[in-house]
């Protein structure tokens, strides 16, 4: 909220509003008993929603996901990545705009533009190397207006996020394209496919985390704060406080 | 050798002596300047040597490229590890449980958290083995002591990842005490486990929790 005059009100600002609104009262309504991270007052039930998708995840969608990368041609695959990847570089104009950000919003969308006219709808990454890739989001647009990330949250299936980043996700699906596209089984096979490639996106680290983590929930919280809060200040965030050395 | 040789050597062999002098003054300096050097390798260089090291043996290391684990843990452990100093890793990640910890519980948590180091790390190296790495100009003051090696990682298509090396000047040379992956401290990710573990069952919980990790292989 700090960046007030830089930002025109609009209805975004509204419903993170909203969101930070009903986070704080969330913080409020559950004081963190003897949960040893306060970013994660609901930990008790993310615990068991965790213990649901490691079910649910494993037996159904991993092994559907793993096929898909083993038998799928590469070039199938980049083409798919590329595709959705234009969306995200269009979401990553949006937001690199609404943070007051105008030339990363400039190269997200030359990219958009580049790669949806010659690159067949961003089939072909024909920027890519001339130009950077933003990676902008609501999730880091609220960071930078001020809004606090609120309670920590895993979702079956989709994953670990928070308050803040999961209004994010809900304002970007009702605001792609992809949903604003008449045809619906053309529409619904995009957003399958798309599902499938976004959580293909995550099983080269899931594999490094299995060998890594002494406790999985504790391993994945602590990396995806982390890895927030250094894309909210774009890599350079301030030293965090630590009680040793 | 006669009087008259030594009262008067030739103009060849006083010009061979010095020729020989000369080199071995030039040796013995080398030497003197080298060694200080050696120990004091500047840390970005020290990364990007080790590094591109690393990188030229997986490319054509055949074990390597075909997974085999024992090889690359090998690598790892005699290639990497002598530039990360474990016991500060440790300390850092354990926090105050580490510094109540007793001198043998001290050496054992280092010694399993080196063991699962080196295997997370041959797990990472085996899924990125195929991208480049790109070495961020060294930011720092030249008498510091405490610095930010920056690397990046060029995925096609994708948004490159940061790798940071936090480095500490030790007697031994400059060694890493952290790495952060995309913004993701391995320390920091770690203590949020160590607290865990020893919340539940002190350090030797902790240590416990470890070994039992470790055990799922036959590498130690």
């Amino acid at each position: 909220m700090r960046r007030r005059s830089n930002v025109p009100p609009s209805p975004r600002r509204i419903v993170a509003a909203v969101a930070s609104a009903a986070l704080l009262a969330g913080c409020a309504a559950t004081p963190a008993r003897d949960a040893p991270s306060p970013d994660d007052p609901f930990e008790p039930m993310n615990r068991v929603a965790y213990s649901v998708h490691e079910v649910v995840d494993g037996h159904f969608v991993k092994p559907m996901v793993q096929a898909y990368v083993d038998y799928t041609p590469q070039f199938i695959q980049l083409g798919i990545r590329n595709f959705f990847g234009n969306v995200d570089d269009f979401f990553s104009f949006i937001n690199a705009m609404l943070q007051g950000k105008p030339d990363k919003a400039g190269h997200d969308l030359g990219r958009v533009i580049t790669n949806t006219g010659f690159g067949i709808f961003g089939i072909i990454d024909v920027a890519s190397g001339a130009v950077p890739k933003g990676e902008e989001d609501f999730g880091q647009t609220f960071g930078v207006w001020g809004i606090p990330q609120g309670p920590y949250l895993f979702i079956p299936i989709f994953g670990p996020t928070t308050f803040r980043d999961g209004s994010g996700w809900i304002i970007r699906g009702f605001t792609t394209p992809i949903g604003y596209i008449p045809d619906v089984p053309l529409r619904n096979t995009l957003w399958g496919i798309g599902a499938v490639d976004l959580r293909a996106q995550a099983l080269q680290a899931e594999s490094i985390v299995g060998q890594a983590a002494l406790d999985p929930y504790t391993f994945i919280r602590r990396a995806y704060l982390q890895r927030r809060r250094y894309l909210v200040y774009d890599g350079q965030p301030p030293p965090a406080k630590e009680d040793d050395e | 050798m006669t009087h008259t040789e030594h009262r008067a050597p030739s103009i060849a062999r006083a010009a061979a002596r010095a020729r020989i002098g000369g080199w071995l003054i030039a040796l013995l300096a080398s030497l003197l300047l080298a060694a200080p050097a050696l120990a004091q390798e500047a840390p970005d260089a020290l990364v990007k040597r080790v590094s591109q090291e690393v990188l030229a043996i997986i490319k054509s290391d055949p074990k390597v490229q075909a997974g085999d684990q024992a090889r690359i843990r090998d690598l790892i452990e005699t290639k990497l590890t002598p530039y990360f100093d474990v016991d500060r890793m440790t300390a850092l990640a354990a926090g105050r449980a580490y510094r109540s910890a007793t001198p043998e519980q001290k050496k054992r948590l280092a010694e399993e958290f080196k063991t699962l180091l080196i295997r997370t790390y041959s797990t990472a190296l085996n899924q990125y083995r195929d991208q480049s790495l790109d070495y961020k100009p060294l930011r720092a003051d030249p008498n510091a002591t405490d610095v930010t090696v920056r690397t990046e990682v060029i995925r096609p298509g994708q948004p490159p990842v940061a790798i940071d090396y936090s480095m500490g000047k030790t007697p031994s040379g400059w060694k890493a005490y952290d790495v952060i992956v995309g913004g993701v401290s391995l320390v920091t990710n770690y203590r949020d486990e160590f607290t865990r573990e020893v919340q539940a069952g002190g350090v030797d919980g902790l240590i416990k929790a470890l070994a039992a990790k470790n055990g799922g292989g036959s590498a130690k």
